[in-house]
């Protein structure tokens, strides 16, 4: 054996080693797409969230009657809800879509050990924290949402990154200053959300898909 | 030095099974096939030599109606690899690594 033969040894049980506990065909696009479908949605909720939490902090505060109405918050609070459920449909759509075609390429399979591990493990907190805003909106405090999903997604990305690319661990972290940024500054919440959906995921997704999908030859799986 | 590399792990088949099973608990044989890309006769054949030295340990069991097969190293078989590794890096030159 050469020392070329050992170093290929080498590689070979690393990428094993990295390969059978990390999902690595995470791509890029699909943070891209994701960023962008949060920007759109933000843009499309903004009147209707500022309805709501304008209304909310009159009544609290000085117990004038709404400017809007309190029957207008079911539907404000309908509105948000779709558009919420659809940016989360597009994100989700083409996080499956591009990583399905990075995996044919990259030949490590979709739906793995370290796929499902990395699923799992996102899915607890993120669901644990959807009934959290649901549970805010219900009580009425539409002000604290951007908030709370900007820090049970940090949580959950945090917690995922052990099983997969480590810029997550950096983009999770960003979340959850952005999150806390957030609960401080309420009136421009909505605000930080869009940098922490949109803005973060687009530069992430980006960041990565320049690391780790572009060339012809697939370098980081040897 | 050249004594410290084990002759367990000459082959690049037992190298791979013994690289995903130090890191993972419990590991079945349809995943490692998958992960080292090899024939179900090949990886058996390896798995049971390195089973017979007692690298590594097997359990076998059903889920549902079908069999399955999983492995994990032992403690010895964990030792061996990690000593046969640094006896790899030693031999390789520095600037290299």
């Amino acid at each position: 054996m050469t020392s070329n033969d050992r170093m290929n040894d080498l590689a070979h049980i690393r990428g094993l080693m990295d390969r059978s506990t990390r999902f690595l065909s995470l791509s890029g696009l699909s943070g891209v797409i994701a960023g962008v479908a949060a920007i759109i949605g933000a843009y499309l909720a903004r009147p209707h969230y500022l309805a709501l939490f304008w209304d909310d902090r009159i009544r609290r505060s000085s117990l004038a009657p709404s400017p809007i109405g309190s029957d207008h918050w079911e539907e404000h609070l309908g509105f948000l809800l779709i558009d919420g459920a659809i940016v989360l449909l597009v994100a989700i759509s083409g996080a499956l879509w591009f990583t399905w075609r990075r995996g044919r390429r990259t030949g490590q399979g979709i739906w793995d050990a370290s796929a499902r591990r990395l699923v799992v493990n996102t899915a607890v907190p993120l669901i644990v924290g959807g009934f959290f805003c649901l549970a805010l909106f219900h009580y009425r405090l539409p002000g604290l949402v951007p908030a709370a999903t900007l820090i049970f997604y940090g949580l959950a990305l945090f917690h995922a990154s052990k099983f997969t690319l480590d810029e997550i661990r950096w983009l999770g972290l960003s979340e959850l200053v952005l999150g806390l940024v957030a609960l401080i500054r309420l009136d421009a919440a909505l605000l930080i959300w869009t940098i922490g959906f949109g803005v973060l995921h687009i530069f992430y997704g980006a960041l990565m898909y320049y690391r780790y999908e572009r060339g012809p030859a697939e370098g980081d799986l040897p | 030095m050249i004594e410290q590399l084990n002759k367990a792990f000459d082959s690049r088949v037992r190298l791979g099974i013994m690289a995903v099973l130090v890191v993972n608990e419990w590991v079945d044989h349809a995943r490692l096939k998958e992960l080292l890309g090899v024939t179900d006769g090949n990886l058996a054949s390896h798995l049971a030599a390195l089973e017979v030295i007692g690298y590594v340990q097997v359990r076998k069991r059903f889920i549902g109606k079908r069999p399955n097969t999983s492995y994990k190293t032992t403690v010895a078989g964990g030792r061996a690899f990690r000593q046969h590794l640094d006896a790899i890096e030693k031999l390789i030159p520095r600037k290299d690594v």
